[in-house]
């Protein structure tokens, strides 16, 4: 591991030992926040996947019942009955914070006062086939919400996920090891300094005692 | 604010939902879906968008940009031409985005 560019000075090693600390510090946490997402996220994704599995059978069973009616009425009168809805659908989007990952709630809200009001049509000229149609995608609708609302909680979880196990390896197997090897390579810089001028001031003062009294140690 | 929710597919599959209070578009020309894709997602009035999963396959770089973003979810749903489990692979594919390899999916 390459050691950083720095001068070997004590400044130096102690700002690198603060940044150490820091660093050891904040791969702890990114540590944590990666497990306890990663144990959120897989709840979530098992959760996701037998909901979809439900809602792709209900609406398997809503197109089977469309082709049915689809089967007994003309196609004008089909579309014409389902071309002036009665409800509209408004949603109010939350959000809940998970572990720093903002994920969307849903609330959603009808605009007519009867939820059960869904038929469009009058039912003097359809088939009750339609209406079996409609009243089994109004059955879904509820699941297919939450389905939106867990498949992009997923969307969004996964991808900090993925951010947060990207920086737990850099500091991990990168910065830290970085940072252990300088604070290395400066102490053990310091001390050669030190023994050399301490070699320097043994050999002086030798130096001077044999000048001033003749004397050798 | 109060968002409303759209489909996008071929008219065949979608029709039923305006009967329940969603609004289509109904899209059988796939050229067209990934201009209107991004026509309703940067108009904000939507929370959530539905794509039959043949616009879905089509309308992947359009996708990309919304990613990230809280809204809108978009999500695959099947339609009337069957199931191409289109769903299930983008759920795989968040789990390998998230864990390195596929651990649900998998068996």
């Amino acid at each position: 591991m390459a050691i950083m560019n720095v001068n070997p000075t004590r400044m130096q090693l102690s700002k690198l030992k603060k940044q150490l600390l820091t660093a050891v510090r904040g791969h702890k946490m990114l540590k944590d926040k990666r497990d306890e997402l990663m144990r959120q996220f897989l709840d979530l994704v098992r959760e996701t996947k037998e909901l979809r599995e439900q809602v792709e059978r209900e609406l398997e069973n809503c197109n089977n019942h469309f082709v049915n009616a689809s089967a007994v009425m003309s196609k004008e009168t089909l579309d014409g009955s389902l071309l002036s809805p009665k409800q509209r659908l408004n949603v109010e989007i939350n959000s809940k914070n998970v572990m720093s990952v903002e994920i969307p709630q849903y609330e959603t809200g009808a605009r007519t006062s009867d939820e059960g009001d869904i038929f469009p049509y009058g039912f003097a000229f359809t088939s009750f086939e339609l209406d079996d149609a409609v009243q089994s995608l109004d059955k879904v609708l509820p699941d297919l919400i939450k389905l939106a609302q867990y498949e992009k909680s997923c969307e969004l979880m996964s991808a900090e996920i993925e951010k947060t196990r990207r920086r737990v390896n850099s500091l991990e197997h990168v910065m830290i090891p970085r940072y252990q090897e300088t604070i290395k390579y400066i102490s053990m810089k310091l001390e050669e300094n030190d023994r050399s001028s301490r070699t320097r001031l043994m050999k002086v003062k030798d130096m001077l005692l044999d000048k001033a009294h003749h004397y050798s140690a | 604010m109060a968002k409303g929710i759209a489909v996008i597919g071929d008219s065949e599959s979608i029709k039923g939902f305006s009967a329940v209070g969603l609004d289509i578009f109904p899209c059988d020309d796939f050229e067209g879906a990934g201009h209107l894709l991004r026509r309703l997602a940067d108009s904000d009035n939507y929370a959530i968008i539905y794509l039959t999963e043949d616009i879905y396959l089509l309308s992947e770089k359009e996708r990309g940009r919304y990613e990230e973003r809280l809204s809108p979810a978009i999500i695959p749903i099947p339609g009337v031409r069957g199931n191409q489990s289109t769903g299930r692979k983008r759920l795989s594919s968040f789990v390998e985005k998230a864990v390195g390899s596929d651990i649900i999916f998998n068996n």
